[in-house]
């Protein structure tokens, strides 16, 4: 047996945008075991609810995280909604849809700009990079924010998109397919990413199930969760299919990352053709009394709000599960038995996010 | 409107049987959370199968010792150590424990003690 020795992976590493620390139990090449860890930048934003009416905590569960800001915000309101009873305005159901499917565009492309420059695609990296730009662009244009949007309210969302500008984003969006195609063709087709990835990381379906895998990670697994499927917002007035794939390794949660943004393309598509006429938002009196587990499905995967109040205008609790979160004990079972060099592509390909897992 | 949401209310002997129960019925562990309500403390374990959530709940002290169900669902040990770090209730047996350290806060159990409001009354009225 060789000698087993224990190297650090982290928290500060030039895969890792935000710190996440593994201790890397190796022999030889080998990685025999990983013991994680976070914490280094714990925020207690969950404590806040003590200290802001939950009126203006929207503002606080949109700052979570800088990439899922506005779906954090979205899962959010829909928890306090429902405890209240509230029948959200249609039209307002479907602007969150759109926005929540932007979201995860650039997230995506942001994700993929990241695991390029992972493998030395530096030139690929900016090219993912560009094209989130008309994403960005869009999302300011129409929420006023590109980081946070702000747009969430309780009842509703601040602002509408007229038929002019929904036109323009979907001609937009439709013009940039061809350029996502050829994006697409390199994580998909070309040889040496195929090489770096194929057969690497491997989590099966039973143990991404058993483990609490979610989003991408469960689904490149086979286990296809998409909380879309519930039909929150508006997505259950659209037709989508969760993609899935079934090799379990790095590979496969790429290639279900690419395809989703032709599904997020299409969602919003069918969105702007569906949308109804009529208000956006609707006048909330009281406070909510009750508690609600608010779910979600985030680029990364299933987000869960948990929200409980007793009729005052502070929160009692409110405590986010977010997919990062539920994403570290299957990490720490595909990294067992990878080579040391594969761990920075196989740490990426969960798409950790500290700052939601740090909330 | 979402579907709506039950909260079974179960003792602290019945965690880890219900939790192979519900390993059993082909569930997945969805998060376990905790929320400190007076003196005490509502640990809820969520469970899911095809978006059904099966949910329960146990109310301690925090001076109470609750069971790990870490040897069920290997992936409990973040919430139990996160339990653990932020509201100081002690989990017994978890596979991978982090005694204290899985989150480095200035405040010990920072989520332990409630900031009292003088006013909580709604001004959105």
């Amino acid at each position: 047996m060789s000698k087993q020795i224990t190297v650090p992976f982290g928290p500060q590493h030039p895969v890792l945008p935000e710190p996440l620390h593994l201790d890397l139990v190796l022999e030889d090449e080998k990685v025999v075991d990983v013991i994680p860890t976070i914490g280094y930048v714990h925020r207690g934003l969950e404590k806040l609810v003590e200290k802001r009416e939950f009126t203006e905590y929207v503002f606080i569960a949109e700052r979570i995280c800088g990439i899922c800001s506005f779906i954090h915000s979205q899962t959010y309101v829909q928890g306090i909604e429902q405890i209240m009873g509230l029948e959200v305005p249609e039209r307002a159901q479907y602007l969150r849809t759109i926005w929540s499917e932007y979201s995860r565009l650039h997230s995506h492309l942001l994700w993929l700009g990241l695991f390029a420059d992972s493998m030395g695609f530096e030139s690929v990296f900016m090219n993912a990079w560009r094209l989130r730009e008309h994403i960005l662009d869009d999302l300011e244009a129409t929420t006023g924010g590109r980081v946070i949007q702000g747009v969430c309210k309780v009842g509703g969302v601040r602002r509408d998109i007229s038929p002019e500008k929904l036109d323009e984003m979907v001609r937009g969006l439709k013009g940039m397919e061809h350029e996502l195609q050829d994006l697409s063709k390199v994580f998909l087709h070309d040889n040496s990413i195929q090489h770096r990835l194929r057969g690497i990381g491997v989590l099966s379906k039973e143990d991404a199930y058993q483990l609490g895998a979610v989003g991408p990670s469960a689904r490149g697994s086979g286990v296809a969760i998409d909380i879309r499927e519930t039909g929150y917002a508006a997505f259950g007035k659209i037709n989508f299919k969760p993609v899935v794939e079934y090799e379990g390794d790095c590979y496969a949660r790429c290639a279900v990352r690419v395809k989703e943004m032709f599904t997020s393309i299409d969602i919003i598509e069918q969105c702007a053709k569906k949308i109804p006429d009529g208000p956006v938002d609707m006048k909330v009196t009281g406070a909510p009394d009750g508690e609600y587990f608010s779910r979600a499905e985030q680029p990364r995967g299933e987000v869960i709000h948990y929200i409980k109040g007793n009729g005052k205008k502070n929160l009692v609790r409110h405590r986010v599960r977010t997919p990062t979160f539920t994403n570290i004990p299957p990490l720490v079972t595909l990294l067992k038995g990878c080579d040391l060099a594969d761990v920075p592509v196989i740490v990426l390909t969960i798409d950790p996010c500290i700052g939601c897992a740090e909330r | 409107m979402m579907e709506p949401q039950l909260i079974t209310p179960i003792g602290v002997g019945d965690v880890v049987t219900k939790a192979e129960q519900a390993k059993r019925d082909g569930n997945r562990l969805v998060q376990i959370g905790c929320t400190k309500i007076g003196d005490d403390f509502e640990i809820i374990y969520v469970y899911d199968k095809n978006y059904q959530m099966t949910s329960y709940r146990i109310t301690v002290k925090q001076d109470d010792e609750i069971p790990s169900i870490s040897g069920v669902y290997f992936g409990a040990f973040v919430y139990e150590n996160e339990i653990h770090d932020l509201y100081g209730i002690h989990v017994k047996g978890i596979n991978i424990d982090f005694k204290g350290t899985f989150y480095k806060t200035v405040i010990k159990h920072p989520f332990s003690v409630t900031i009292v409001k003088e006013d909580d009354s709604c001004q959105n009225k």
